[in-house]
């Protein structure tokens, strides 16, 4: 009995001498982890001790002499000490755990794992953690460190007028959202920016879906001839680099010395129409280029499915007297979508942010008066106009930040209904 | 009788509309191959078929005096192999984490790169192109590398472990009784098995690459270290239509090569995602 309440504070001790990384481990007698905690401890105060006070000032402050703080770097270093941190905080948590889970074994009477288990037990837990370092340290600093520093970037006013190291930036909360909303030229841009990236992103990608899985069907017809060197064609707009064949496009599609100008359009009798400076017939261009470079990837994707329909199918569909477009709709249709699905799903999601075919082909344009985005910007090539040509740093993360909020949306209902998602062994 | 008509009438149309987009996916191809040999320079005079073909264009871009054009070609590929390389060794590694261990911070960590795949790294750029200034790596190939690595693993890493999970547990688990460690299972079982998943991996973070043109442009600064995307562009941007036909011999000596690599490789790619996709 006496045993039991004296060891009931083992737990309790051992989380308190972990104020101090380790010594709740050599409390507990487990040497060799408190060795290892004391030395992560150790070095992360010796390292960073003068590091992460400036980082943290520069976050708060951006700076407070002008030519001399660079509010950007500031911000930059602040974000790296605030990761440094939580990555500290969390091995501190895991330390005060370990001690107390480990003390708490004690009470209850349990034998410690010896060197030689705490050994093992080490490269058993740890080697999936082990193995995803090296991608994860990647991802924090090329993906998160972005996303980060993006989110912060949008509640400051850096601008061409506010831009280090002659200026310091300053924290401006809401005030670039409620400029874009407020202000006359950013919202009506914000506005037809918006509208045509979604017609763009519903145009485009349905018809190369629509293209892509009518040719598949048509292709793989039985008694069409001819089937392999017709499918090697079709998927050739796949295969090409696609920036290389949006140039070419552009070379096409030029308004005096391009071909569809000069030479295609008037053998049908039509004259020339201004592909590159009235904004209609960019876009008309753009959504077909978009179909003609789309549509193989849904092409070669339907193919596969359909080469996996078993013939018995359709021949007891004969059987039972279906017709050709019976057959089409309750066989062929179905299991074509339902197999691709997820597919044309990221095909909307690239589309929504497809940058290279709006910006190689004519830049985002032909500019509009009134607004300060091209008649063909989406919202990411916007994005790239106010960040590299206008200088609008604040402005462009903040439209940054709505746009990641639209994507993410859109992402997460959609892997919600899927099934995948929801089975335990599979996430 | 009236069968065989409408089977006539049926094929008919299906060659003519076959045809016809033969002609829409073709004729863009052949035109920048035929322009590749005009003589002139200009977009304005070049023809599909022209009248006296030259190889003088080809001739200008072999020529390192006179065009950086070899030393682009060289950057890209460079670019492409490491990471390739890179891409492979980071995601699989990833990825068999997350298909065989059940450790803390799993579902989140799969959530997080779900979400993060739907975000392009780009989106972000004004922040890799500060970052790269920070550390110094602005201007530097390295700097592009780690940035497509990073680029390249969230979504790879679905892809892979869609793959992995179909690979039966019992496998790993009988070797495991047998006295095998963690290493040498990942590398004498799994990965073998795996081999069509980093196939379909290491092409797509050797295309990507190749493909990328923002990061490029934003990362590179000086001439010597474009890549092909950056370097044919900056040939049309600069005064467009002038030296449009050295664009398009630059454009073919790039586009047959992969074009003839992915014909190659096209069934991996579709049974990998269709694999990956349904399951993952």
């Amino acid at each position: 009995m006496e045993e039991i309440k004296t060891t009931t504070h083992h737990g309790r001790n051992a989380v308190l001498l972990s104020i101090i990384p380790g010594f709740g481990q050599f409390y507990n007698k487990q040497f060799l982890k408190g060795f290892i905690f004391l030395i992560l401890g150790l070095s992360f105060g010796i390292v960073f001790k003068d590091i992460l006070p400036v980082g943290f000032w520069g976050l708060f402050t951006l700076g407070e002499i002008s030519k001399l703080d660079h509010s950007v770097f500031l911000l930059v270093d602040g974000i790296i000490a605030l990761i440094i941190t939580i990555m500290g905080l969390g091995v501190y948590a895991m330390n005060l755990n370990d001690a107390y889970r480990n003390g708490e074994k004690r009470d209850r009477g349990f034998n410690l794992n010896s060197v030689r288990q705490q050994y093992h037990n080490l490269i058993d837990n740890g080697f999936p953690y082990l193995m995803i370092t090296p991608g994860f340290f990647l991802l924090i600093f090329v993906v998160i460190f972005p996303i980060l520093f993006v989110a912060l970037l949008a509640f400051t006013n850096y601008d061409l007028y506010h831009s280090p190291p002659a200026k310091l930036v300053d924290w401006v909360g809401f005030q670039n959202f409620i400029d874009i909303f407020k202000l006359d030229i950013w919202r009506t841009t914000f506005f037809a920016v918006l509208a045509w990236t979604i017609i763009w992103t519903f145009g485009a990608t349905t018809l190369q879906v629509g293209i892509g899985i009518f040719l598949a069907i048509l292709v793989n017809q039985k008694d069409l001839k001819g089937k392999a060197i017709i499918r090697t064609i079709m998927i050739l707009p796949w295969a090409v680099p696609s920036f290389i064949t949006i140039l070419i496009f552009s070379g096409m599609f030029n308004e005096t010395f391009g071909v569809i100008n000069r030479d295609i359009l008037p053998f049908f009798g039509i004259e020339g129409l201004s592909w590159m400076t009235n904004e209609t017939w960019t876009r008309l261009a753009l959504i077909m280029i978009q179909t003609w470079l789309g549509f193989p990837f849904i092409f070669a994707m339907t193919t596969g499915v359909l080469q996996s329909i078993p013939d018995e199918l359709y021949e007891a569909a004969t059987v039972d007297g279906a017709s050709i477009f019976q057959k089409f709709f309750s066989i062929t249709l179905p299991l074509v979508l339902f197999a691709t699905a997820p597919i044309i799903i990221t095909q909307y999601t690239f589309n929504f942010n497809n940058f290279n075919v709006i910006f190689l082909f004519n830049g985002g344009g032909p500019a509009i008066p009134g607004q300060n985005a091209g008649g063909t910007d989406i919202l990411i090539s916007w994005i790239y106009r106010l960040t590299m040509t206008s200088a609008q740093y604040g402005k462009a993360a903040a439209v940054t930040m709505i746009l990641s909020v639209i994507v993410i949306s859109v992402a997460l209902w959609q892997f919600k209904r899927t099934k995948s998602f929801q089975e335990e062994d599979m996430m | 009788m009236n069968n065989k008509t409408s089977k006539i009438i049926r094929l008919t149309i299906s060659y003519i509309l076959i045809l016809m987009m033969i002609f829409i996916v073709v004729y863009p191809l052949l035109w920048v191959l035929g322009s590749s040999f005009n003589p002139g320079q200009s977009l304005s005079g070049s023809k599909m078929f022209p009248d006296n073909p030259t190889l003088k264009h080809y001739q200008f871009l072999f020529d390192l005096d006179k065009s950086k054009y070899l030393l682009w070609y060289w950057n890209s590929m460079k670019i492409s192999i490491i990471t390739m390389v890179l891409s492979v060794i980071a995601i699989s590694f990833t990825a068999y984490s997350f298909s065989r261990y059940r450790f803390v911070g799993r579902k989140n960590g799969l959530l997080t790169f779900l979400i993060l795949q739907m975000i392009p790294n780009f989106a972000a750029l004004i922040a890799i192109f500060v970052l790269a200034n920070r550390t110094g790596l602005i201007d530097t190939h390295i700097g592009l590398i780690l940035v497509y690595v990073g680029g390249q693993i969230p979504m790879s890493t679905w892809l892979m472990k869609g793959y992995l999970d179909t690979i039966p547990k019992e496998l790993d688990e009988s070797a495991k009784m047998d006295g095998a460690g963690h290493l040498r299972i990942f590398f004498q079982i799994v990965m073998p098995l795996a081999k069509p998943i980093i196939a379909v991996v290491a092409l797509f973070s050797f295309i990507a690459p190749l493909g990328d043109f923002i990061l490029a442009r934003i990362l590179l600064r000086s001439e010597d270290k474009f890549t092909l995307a950056v370097g044919l562009y900056e040939l049309v941007a600069k005064q467009f239509g002038n030296e449009f036909t050295k664009f398009a011999a630059g454009a073919v000596l790039i586009a047959i090569p992969i074009a003839i690599l992915f014909l190659m490789f096209q069934k991996y790619f579709v049974s990998g995602l269709t694999a990956g996709g349904t399951k993952g």
